[in-house]
């Protein structure tokens, strides 16, 4: 009886009062709970909805498949094969050694394999699928395939990885495909988010690199639900990508091939061009390399011997080497005299075989010399004196304003990396990057296309087709881009006139068809292919008075790399030009014998459509030619019609 | 011999007391509980196993426990209270020593069915005592500073022990929960101003004392801190949780996206989803509707403890009442404010939603001694 009534009213009482003002706190803690939960949920729901989304949704990206590449008449010269290759994904799979060893049962692995397969297994999680076994036959993924029952966790899969089915022939022109690396992607402003695809692989070479936006294509994407380890739950929904666009080359590849097969082991290019409106139809580097071998990642053995060849296999002899164009120059200071006025085409030039300017002896390369010469003569046994005497009459700026026009000196735009601009050199030019006065004897100098001036196989041959065709036909590689002709505005007619270039013209056919012509023994004697050309042969290194004193050396006597370099210029036919080829050879020595013989073999080439026929050489040439000819590797070139081949 | 022993005549006996249960609040915890079925069948991607199944049983025993309890007169338990208390200590001290001596810490003793966490039952018996004590104090002598001292003890002592292990929810709702008892028994309220200035005081001095020579926390105490005041500082580490929680919380907008639509914790972005962190699924799935119904639910709890309080004439029926009241309240108010990113992530469970064995059968404990001592009310004669 410790309590008593007025007690119990009293703690009542407290417990009252205390207890209210308890609840009104609890009360009010709930209506911030309340009021927190309704800021959250209302006002600032759509932002926290959109983490959520961005928590739950990743967006993946679908690699386009690339353009193809063809020649002129369809042949796929790029393609997109099937890899086959075959991905483990760890936690279906089982234990890992025993998945791999059931692998190697159907697909040869070696241990370095084993070892490579586990360890990238072991390293991601245990959901992601990974490759471990790339490039497969078809007939090892089907069994594969066919016994996925025993092979849990194991699957086949296709993706796309690209071939040149004919590799070397066209390693320089198309070039080659190769992961994104990070010097790539520092390059660029705003990188394509395709090329963060792993193993993504871009153009890093040729026509490949060049045309890398058109070939591309667009990436497709897919949005996947992951949950927050990032296993793909389930794909929402897929956008495809564009394929990249077809691209068609100019190239036939029937002459290509056969360029290369002609070129053989020399380190040598060759280009042939329509005269009419400039169409690459083949442009040869030799000795060519496997691009392929670049896709599937080379070797750095192969690599280093690639490097390390002093022929240089990995460069574009055609479009990027550029060498003194020696005689062929020769055309270029006869023309800019002939426009000048300087000299008529029947006036006379007497060669005693030198002449003294500034001191100096400048020699023809016959040392007897030609006696009197005239322009067709002067072609014809390339007198060098005849040209000291015009050039020196008509003066360095007009000779490089002609080159200029007639395509040398200029980059031609082709795509292709590195093209050479190639050198026409005149007064402000010397004095601006030498610092020092023109002189008469560099006038001279390249009046025979010596010294500075410096052309590459496609300017000489665009040079060519100039003086053929009379127009400023413009060098053209690409025919069209998924399907679009990509066509090149009409050649203007140079200003250049018309008796000129036909005087020219006869001299070039004087070089291939009289018989003191420096080309005569590589004439044609099918009356409807003859060619007009000019040869040239320029020297890597100067001749002293002393050698000379004691007679030149006979180039098979000088170690290679100091041997002349051999050239050959010429359009066909004749009455009716088509085509312009230009040969060099590096240190092949002279033009009429290292590069004509080429030069005709590959002009006929292209003008027949076939392997020429025996009846358009001379007949005393005809059983060695057949020789040469058996001896060529050629592929089969049956012609495939236009828009079937497509993959 | 007490006031309500001598108006025991009044009282229910035998069967009849289940007439005289308060059913409305046995209603309110079903419902709480039946919103947990709910929301475990969900996480568990529409399952009953691995969690909603075992609540189930561990609901329906408790449910029993808490009507033997009830039936049991409220006198009987206060007699118990101290030892009850004392037994909890004991426990406590056990926990301690076996965590010592066996594998790292243990917060658990295994009975069996289910593991029991000491801890959990400290926090009613915490009460109890408290409410005996003042049932036992005459009203004068209650603020009188020797006989503050002695619950002031009875309280720090579990928490200590508790603090050890370490568990600072818990250490933090015997506080309050044992503070609350002390306030509405009538301890003079300068006692708690003083407490709370020292608090403010201390809090203030942790924070200005950072970078000084003599600052009161570690570096990485500190780092903690600055977590939970911007989570975003720290999204994938220990900001992640309450980052992640926040997100799921307010993407459930007005209506929420539906029952086991909730994507956060479907697709297992939400830690801890079946626990301390449910009622993030619960609003993810059924938004600002949903989570304000549950909140509802537990202030409708809270008014019925308190009003029975209030009616209670008995001293100790009132006070325990009360302190199982608060320490109801404290549960589902730190959860939420935690998930909502209002207070540190400390570890306290949604009481009745939240899957575990230990507060579920120790909330119905608590909550069969709220019905014994409503059942067991004094009643004026009539």
């Amino acid at each position: 009886m410790r309590y008593t009534p007025k007690d119990i009213e009293a703690s009542s009482r407290k417990i009252t009062r205390r207890g209210l003002i308890l609840g009104g706190v609890q009360v009010g803690f709930m209506s911030v709970l309340a009021l927190r939960m309704r800021h959250m949920q209302v006002d600032q729901a759509d932002q926290y909805r959109l983490l959520a989304e961005e928590n739950r949704i990743n967006l993946r990206l679908l690699p386009p498949s690339r353009g193809l590449i063809f020649d002129r008449n369809g042949r796929p010269l790029a393609t997109n094969e099937q890899n086959y290759r075959i991905v483990v994904v760890r936690e279906d799979a089982g234990d890992v050694d025993e998945a791999l060893a059931r692998i190697a049962h159907f697909v040869p692995m070696s241990d370095d394999d084993m070892e490579r397969a586990k360890r990238e297994i072991l390293r991601r999680s245990p959901f992601v699928p990974v490759t471990i076994a790339d490039r497969l036959t078809w007939d090892e993924v089907a069994e594969v395939a066919v016994n996925a029952p025993a092979l849990p966790g194991v699957t086949p899969e296709v993706g796309q990885s690209r071939a040149y089915p004919l590799s070397e022939d066209f390693a320089h022109i198309i070039g080659y495909v190769g992961p994104v690396s990070d010097y790539d992607l520092s390059k660029l402003e705003d990188p394509d988010p395709l090329l963060q695809i792993p193993r993504f692989q871009i153009g890093k070479n040729g026509v490949e690199a060049r045309l890398e936006e058109q070939l591309r294509g667009s990436a497709g994407t897919k949005r996947i639900e992951v949950n927050a380890v990032g296993r793909v739950i389930r794909e929402l929904d897929r956008t495809p990508g564009q394929a990249g666009a077809n691209v068609q080359l100019t190239i036939d590849h029937g002459l290509q091939n056969f360029m290369r097969a002609r070129l053989g082991a020399e380190s040598a290019g060759a280009v042939v061009m329509d005269v009419k409106n400039g169409d690459l139809l083949g442009i040869a580097s030799a000795p060519s390399f496997d691009p392929n071998k670049f896709v599937r990642g080379i070797s750095v053995a192969d690599y280093r011997e690639l490097t390390e060849n002093p022929y240089r296999p990995l460069a574009n002899k055609t479009v990027q080497g550029t060498y003194p164009p020696g005689s062929t120059f020769k055309m270029v200071t006869a023309l800019a005299a002939l426009e000048d006025g300087v000299i008529s085409p029947d006036e006379t030039v007497y060669c005693p075989g030198f002449v003294e300017k500034g001191g100096r002896r400048f020699h023809c390369w016959r040392r007897g010399g030609h006696g009197n010469v005239d322009l067709v003569k002067s072609l014809e046994q390339s007198c060098d004196v005849y040209y000291y005497d015009i050039a020196e009459r008509v003066g360095i700026d007009k000779i490089a304003a002609m080159a200029r026009r007639l395509g040398l000196g200029e980059r031609h735009d082709i795509p292709l990396p590195a093209v050479a601009s190639g050198l026409a050199p005149d007064k402000a030019w010397k004095r601006d990057t030498r610092g020092a006065d023109w002189v008469v004897g560099d006038t001279l100098n390249a009046s025979i296309g010596q010294g500075f001036v410096l052309a590459s196989p496609l300017q000489i041959a665009v040079m060519t087709a100039r003086i053929a065709s009379g127009r400023a036909v413009a060098p053209r590689l690409v025919k069209s881009i998924d399907g679009i002709e990509q066509a090149a505005a009409p050649a203007e007619a140079l200003d250049i006139s018309p008796t000129s270039l036909e005087h020219i013209r006869q001299g070039m056919f004087a070089v291939s068809n009289n018989r003191r012509g420096t080309a005569y023994r590589t004439r044609v004697v099918d009356d409807a292919m003859r060619l007009a050309g000019k040869t040239g042969t320029s020297q890597v290194r100067n001749i002293t008075a002393a050698e000379r004193a004691q007679g030149v050396f006979r180039n098979e006597d000088l170690p290679w790399e100091r041997r002349d370099h051999a050239l050959f210029v010429a359009f066909a036919p004749y009455d009716a030009p088509e085509i312009a080829v230009s040969v060099v050879v590096e240190h092949g020595g002279g033009g009429s014998t290292a590069a004509a013989p080429i030069a005709r073999d590959i002009a006929l080439r292209a003008l027949y459509g076939e392997v020429p026929p025996l009846s358009a050489y001379p007949s005393d040439q005809r059983g060695q030619i057949q020789a040469l000819f058996r001896d060529l590797p050629l592929i089969d070139v049956t012609p495939t019609p236009t828009g079937r081949t497509r993959a | 011999m007490s006031y309500l022993e001598y108006q025991q005549k009044t009282v229910p006996t035998g069967w009849r007391k289940v007439l005289h249960l308060n059913w409305a609040l046995i209603l309110l915890l079903a419902a709480v509980a039946s919103v947990g079925f709910m929301m475990l069948f969900s996480v568990a991607g529409g399952s009953l196993r691995p969690w909603a199944d075992p609540q189930i049983k561990r609901f329906i025993m408790g449910m029993g426990l808490m009507f033997f309890i009830a039936f049991v007169p409220i006198w009987f338990w206060r007699n118990m209270a101290a030892v009850a208390f004392g037994g909890s200590i004991l426990l406590l001290l056990a926990v301690e020593f076996f965590g010592a001596v066996g594998m790292g810490a243990q917060r658990w003793i295994d009975l069996g069915f289910m593991r029991l966490q000491p801890s959990e039952l400290t926090k009613i018996t915490v009460v109890m005592i408290l409410a005996a004590y003042y049932d036992w104090l005459p009203m004068e002598k209650v603020s009188r500073p020797l006989y503050v001292l002695i619950p002031a003890v009875l309280i720090l002592l579990p928490t200590g022990l508790v603090l050890t292990q370490p568990d600072l929810g818990t250490a933090l709702l015997l506080m309050i929960g044992g503070a609350t008892v002390m306030f509405v028994a009538g301890v003079h309220w300068l006692y708690f101003a003083v407490v709370i200035a020292m608090g403010v005081g201390l809090i203030a001095g942790v924070f200005l004392s950072r970078g000084t020579p003599w600052q009161l926390l570690q570096d990485y105490q500190y780092r903690r801190i600055d977590t939970f005041l911007d989570p975003s500082s720290d999204p994938l580490g220990a900001g992640y949780h309450i980052t992640q929680s926040k997100i799921a919380l307010g993407s459930g907008g007005w209506t929420g996206r539906g029952f086991m639509q909730g994507t956060q914790s479907r697709l297992n972005f939400l830690p801890e989803k079946h626990t301390d962190f449910i009622f993030t699924t619960l609003a993810e799935e059924f938004g600002f509707i949903g989570g304000f119904s549950l909140l509802v639910l537990y202030g409708l709890i809270i008014l019925f403890c308190l009003g029975a309080a209030i009616r209670n004439k008995d001293r100790f029926s009132s006070l325990l009442t009360v302190g199982i009241g608060m320490t109801f309240f404290l549960f589902f108010a730190l959860n939420m404010s935690m998930v909502m990113g209002l207070a540190p992530v400390v570890g306290v469970p949604l009481p009745l939603v939240s899957y575990g064995g230990s507060a579920m059968l120790v909330l119905l404990v608590a909550f069969g001694l709220i019905q014994s001592a409503y059942v067991h009310r004094p009643r004026s004669k009539t």
